[in-house]
């Protein structure tokens, strides 16, 4: 292994900066010049405005401007796109309603963007803010799922019937209602995935500047993919061509799929630095990213599982109710349906399975992609369900897992809805949490507990999740409206430092380290002479950005695939310079070396000949040393693992403590060990949030009751356990570096995990439900209930 | 946050001017729960009367028979005391698990009462301990002190300026949070004073209040067990998102067995 | 009304002109210029905002700004040694106790005060400090390893990096 190199747990070259305090987010960047803005936004879940005043806001000292969706229409401001089209059981596409970036005469949400107010502090701006009369003619509020599908019930959209958005299914029913006829044993379940809110510790941010001199415009934004941010805000909303528009997205404070979105305000800012000629900005403050940042989540489900008397699965049936809220997110119609439904066969060989997802309008704020998107609602079903299999079929619950997981000899396999799986070992992940977990020795800590008054219970999953969204094409024929590859340029400088620019985002991931260690792998040169670039379209050729754990997976690849380019024109050069052939030099540990003999060469001192030309070959090569590369991956990648968690229950007051926690996971090859335990750590800590903390509730009116930290539950440091973490690696088949990807995986396998553990430590009062989030209230509750 | 003028007087005189010149003016004490609510434009003070610059308004002295607390003494300077620990460990042990530590380093005894916070954990002690509430007018008994919901006896006018914990016989403070606010939802405080069992909740309630059947019950026998067949009606107690009434009520015994039971009970 | 603010931050004599309710975390951020001090939320949870005034941790969202007259201040730019980083500092980085670092500056000004308080706090004491200090990217685990070798290291006079 190369010092620095992949493998080895490498200190993080971004910490200096943040330790220290001079890390730059959004809101540290100050412009000349700059006005402040604050967006006035709709308290009502859903109205006409019959009239808007904001003479008095406009004559408040030190207010430049206020703007609204009349001045947006004037100046032929178009819709914040949605970047996925989901086509209906009979093939129509799903409706999409428009989504300007300031309300035009319709408030859908409460927290709807109306107006923006821009003073010359944010003091004045919001002051300025609270004197902008507006008059809303209200309208009726469907506030949730079961509001949305009753019979009569209101229209968040009047063009959207039955407020649904899409009718879709994937899977083939007649065999699996032919499967359910087969079966002798069925488990069904009814299942609510709770509403989450991302909440990024830095919250949203933008600045827009416009250079009048060279008609160029510059948004600082908090974002996960500024390329992406510039596609769909350039061509779509504000029609300003690629080059002319910068997006910068500098340092960021946690994303977790909430800065993946394009949002008006990013387009807000954009638009009036254009129209007052000064940079604006903009950042929220925590209240108002409750209702402004896109949630997660929010599905309610029937499943059933048809078996045979050996327990074995024959046959699946899901039928999923999504929100998507009152407007379409940029990616939200993918993630309950591609991201969901896709990976219902889970771990297990089910030969047959249909899924039916139901897209629908609420008056809440847009749902779309929070760390797992889709995946931990599949996971989340599917092991409760098995959970429930193993009691109807009387056998344990890591029993029935081992009878039907695809086995290592059944790869590649392809699943009844759409994914062919490349690779794993499923139940070699099961025995290394089982040892790990001490799960054998589980009855004497239980009976330890039960001393102390307290109720024990373990739980286990098994779960598998598709990262890295590829290919573009497939993904563009099922609705992707974009390229789903990644880009990355190597620069070697003429003094051999390196300077990698790509395409994805670190926002807390560690690319600048990892993606440095796969330079220092290739390349041999010193970990320090390697700077990583990322987050600016005025510096980086072009990329997707990160999501959906494809950094290294598509990011890292294209880097790799980059650096092989630079290895091979470094192989002509020293070739040249050793006076032999390109095929005979042997590049390793940064020498470049006639195999067999001692004639060698640095390779800084290809990197310099590469720039100072005087002794090359310029007949056959180019000067210069930078080369770029596009890699659209052939499938998804595949990580999978096992968790098991314990629980105590306080009977008395229902609280639920995680005392034990162990993930086994397979992400293929790791670059990385210690970034890797520390993204499973933090995905496992909002796995347990959504299992026993988190829950984003709005009452009937649409008003928002956890609508800010004192009320939605954020995991704390006393929450959550030591963890014990391992991983089982069957490398990646269709990468060269073998990764798959882990930013996600904690927060996909630990829901199901918990709450199985919180049933299973009930099963002594007869309860084997347990709705999500369990709450102190809730287990309180159904004890008594079940007593 | 709205405009405001902000005033530190060097004494409870000046404060008390500014406070009679300025109807719409408030004291902050920490600001634990002023500032935050200002900052959501839910209160608009034309004036704020900062009481830190006040010398010896954070004493804390043993008085003999009861501990006396300047209405600015901080949680944490309270949860640290030799003084208070060894006199009333329960108020020592209350002061510890108010908010977090930053809000423990800021928050004042004063600020807390003052507000009457139905959710603050300090009304609790007052009422189980039988403390007297000191302003710069009058003595105020604990039992005459919380009138309602964010409201106490407290004239417009008048300031606390500390509070008399009589010493306990034996006491202790059972509290379950709010898991996001780690305010209480439910704080029980039980003590056996010279006046009796007493046994006052807050969280529950619009304000903190004592519980005269679970005060009898112990008093009959002061054990767990006397706390199996009294319960306190759901009807008056608060309900939200993280707890009902019902549940509420149900925490209050819980709470006052678990306070019972530290005390040996 | 702009009113005159004179403090010390992290051991300079400073001032600036605030109203009256510019809280601490603006004066310092905006008027200051010291950026890593952050704001992540509006009601006094994350902890993002933690700097010490008079030797102790407090949420500087939840200060005013007039209300540090006469104070000493310090921030996260103010705890290392010329340059040197502070044991609790080398301690996040050796035990990878930040990922997006939105929160670390908080976090660390936090575990100072719990440290200066309780030299060799357990991993128990550390969890139970560090409620009023959230962070969305690490699961704690790293964080209170990292608090733990920075005590320690601290105990040692900053001898030890780890």
């Amino acid at each position: 292994m190369t010092k620095n190199g992949m493998g080895a747990s490498v200190r993080r070259k971004e910490d200096y900066r943040f330790i220290t305090g001079s890390g730059q987010y959004t809101d540290d960047i100050n412009r000349p010049n700059q006005v402040y803005a604050y967006i006035v936004r709709s308290p009502v879940a859903h109205a006409h405005i019959r009239d808007l005043d904001i003479s008095a806001a406009v004559a408040t000292p030190g207010v430049v401007a206020v703007l609204t969706g009349a001045d947006m229409a004037a100046d032929e401001v178009g819709s914040l796109p949605c970047g996925w089209g989901i086509n209906n059981k009979d093939g129509s596409p799903m409706f999409e309603p428009g989504h300007p970036p300031l309300a035009a005469d319709t408030v859908h949400h409460v927290g709807d963007q109306i107006a923006v107010v821009i003073a010359t502090s944010r003091a004045i701006a919001k002051d300025a803010a609270e004197l902008v009369e507006v008059d809303y003619d209200e309208l009726p509020v469907v506030a949730g799922l079961e509001a949305a599908s009753a019979d009569g019930a209101a229209l968040v959209w009047p063009d959207a019937p039955g407020n649904v958005c899409f009718d879709w299914e994937i899977g083939d029913k007649a065999a699996t209602d032919a499967a359910f006829e087969q079966a002798t044993r069925v488990a069904s379940i009814d299942v609510v995935n709770n509403r989450l809110i991302a909440n990024a510790m830095e919250p949203r941010s933008a600045i827009g500047e416009y250079d009048s001199g060279k008609d160029e415009y510059t948004l600082y934004t908090t974002s996960q993919n500024p390329h992406v941010i510039r596609l769909l805000m350039g061509a779509f909303v504000l029609g300003i061509p690629e080059h002319k528009l910068r997006v910068i997205a500098p340092d960021v404070g946690g994303g977790f799929g909430s800065k993946i979105f394009h949002y008006a305000e990013e387009a807000i800012m954009t638009w009036a630095s254009r129209k007052l000629k000064r940079p604006v900005k903009w950042t929220a403050e925590r209240s108002e990213s409750f209702i402004s940042d896109a949630h997660g989540r929010d599905h309610i489900s029937h499943a059933e599982l048809a078996m045979d008397d050996d327990g074995m699965f024959l046959g699946l049936r899901v039928s999923t109710r999504a929100n998507l809220g009152a407007y379409l997110s940029t990616f939200g119609p993918s993630v309950p349906t591609y991201l969901h439904a896709t990976l219902l066969a889970g771990t297990y060989k089910t030969p047959a399975i249909y899924a039916e997802v139901k897209g629908m309008f609420t008056n809440t704020v847009p749902v779309d992609a929070y760390r797992g998107a889709g995946r931990p609602e599949a996971s989340y079903l599917l092991e409760r369900l098995v959970d429930r299999a193993a009691k109807v079929a009387g056998l344990d619950p890591i029993e029935i897992r081992r009878r039907n997981f695809i086995k290592p000899e059944d790869f590649p396999y392809q699943t009844p809805v759409a994914l062919e799986y490349d690779t794993g070992d499923y139940e070699a992940a099961v025995e290394k949490a089982l040892e790990l977990s001490d799960y054998d020795n589980f009855e004497s800590r239980k009976n330890a507990s039960a001393e102390r008054g307290k109720l024990r219970g373990i739980g286990i999953s098994t779960y598998i999740e598709a990262c890295g969204i590829a290919p573009s094409n497939v993904a563009g024929a099922l609705g992707a409206r974009a390229g789903l590859y990644e880009a990355g340029t190597v620069r070697v400088n003429p003094t051999g430092s390196v300077t990698v620019l790509t395409g994805s985002h670190s926002h807390g991931q560690g690319h600048e380290t990892t993606f440095a260690q796969l330079v220092t792998e290739a390349l041999g040169v010193d970990f320090d002479a390697v700077e990583i670039v990322h987050g600016d379209t005025g510096k980086v050729p072009f990329g997707m950005g990160t999501y959906g754990s494809r950094s290294a997976a598509v990011g890292g690849v294209a880097l790799v695939n980059a650096l092989e380019k630079i290895r091979t024109k470094a192989k002509k050069i020293a070739a040249h310079l050793l006076e032999a052939s390109a095929d005979d030099v042997e590049f390793k540990d940064g020498q470049l070396t006639v195999v067999g003999t001692d004639r060698s060469v640095g390779f800084g001192d290809v990197a310099m000949s590469a720039y100072v030309p005087h002794n090359y070959p310029l007949d056959e090569l180019e000067p210069g040393l930078e080369e770029t590369a596009f890699y659209d991956p052939k499938n998804f990648t595949f990580p999978a693992g096992c968790h098991i968690c314990e629980v105590e229950i306080d009977p008395d007051t229902g609280v639920v403590q995680v005392v034990r926690f162990t993930a086994a996971d397979d992400f293929g090859r790791v670059i990385n060990p210690m970034i890797v335990e520390g993204q499973v750590h933090g995905g496992l800590t909002q796995g347990i949030g959504q299992a026993l903390y988190e829950n984003c509730v709005y009452d009937e009116s649409g008003q928002l009751l956890s609508g800010s930290l004192m009320d939605y539950c954020l995991p704390k440091a006393d929450n959550v356990p030591d963890f014990a973490v391992t991983t089982n690696v069957t490398p990646c088949t269709h990468n060269v570096l073998g990764v798959k990807g882990c930013g996600e995986a904690g927060a996909i396998g630990a829901p199901p995990a918990v709450i199985n553990a919180v049933v299973n430590a009930l099963a002594e009062f007869g309860i084997d439900d347990m709705p999500i989030p369990a709450t102190p209230e809730r287990v309180w509750q159904a004890i008594q209930a079940a007593k | 946050m709205y405009e405001f003028n902000y005033h530190r007087p060097a004494s409870l005189d000046e404060a008390k001017q500014i406070l009679a010149a300025n109807a719409e003016a408030k004291i902050i004490a920490g600001g634990m729960t002023l500032l935050p609510t200002m900052k959501l434009r839910l209160a608009q003070p034309s004036d704020l009367v900062d009481l830190s610059a006040i010398d010896g308004l954070d004493a804390i002295s043993d008085a003999g028979s009861a501990i006396d607390i300047g209405a600015m003494a901080r949680h944490a300077d309270v949860a640290h005391s030799e003084v208070v620990r060894s006199a009333i460990p329960a108020l020592a042990d209350l002061a510890d698990a108010i908010g977090d530590a930053q809000v423990r380093n800021r928050g004042t005894l004063g600020g807390s009462i003052a507000n009457s916070d139905p959710a603050a954990d300090y009304p609790a002690a007052i009422l189980a301990l039988n403390a007297t509430i000191r302003t710069d007018q009058r003595e105020i008994a604990a039992d005459d002190y919380f009138l309602g919901m964010f409201e106490t006896a407290l004239a417009d006018d008048e300031l606390v300026v500390a509070v008399s914990f009589p010493k306990p016989k034996k006491a202790a403070y059972a509290k379950f949070h709010n898991p996001a606010s780690r305010y209480a939802i439910v704080g029980v405080m039980v003590a056996e004073t010279d006046s009796g069992i007493r046994v006052a909740v807050t969280g529950a309630g619009a304000c903190a209040f004592r519980a005269s059947d679970f005060e009898a019950a112990l008093t009959e026998s002061f054990s767990a067990d006397a706390l199996g067949s009294v319960s306190i009606d759901s009807d008056d107690l608060n309900s939200d998102l993280h707890a009902s009434a019902g549940y509420r009520a149900h925490l209050v015994r819980v709470m006052a067995v678990r306070a019972v039971k530290a005390l040996g009970g | 009304m702009q009113t005159k603010v004179s403090c010390t931050l992290n051991g300079e004599d400073v001032s600036a002109d605030v109203d009256s309710r510019t809280l601490l975390v603006d004066m310092i951020r905006e008027q200051l210029s010291l950026t890593g001090t952050h704001v992540g939320c509006d009601t006094s949870q994350c902890g993002a905002c933690v700097v010490h005034v008079n030797g102790r941790s407090v949420k500087s969202c939840s200060m005013l700004a007039l209300q540090a007259e006469g104070a000493e201040i310090i921030t996260i730019e103010g705890v290392d040694s010329n340059g040197d980083l502070h044991p609790m500092q080398a301690a996040f980085r050796e035990h990878h106790g930040l990922q997006c670092g939105f929160c670390t500056p908080g976090m660390i000004m936090s575990a100072l005060d719990l440290v200066q308080q309780n030299p060799d706090p357990d991993d128990k004491e550390i969890r139970e400090w560090l409620e009023g200090n959230l962070c969305r990217c690490t699961g704690y685990q790293n964080i209170v390893q990292a608090v733990k070798a920075g005590a320690k290291s601290m105990r040692a006079g900053g001898k030890e990096a780890e």
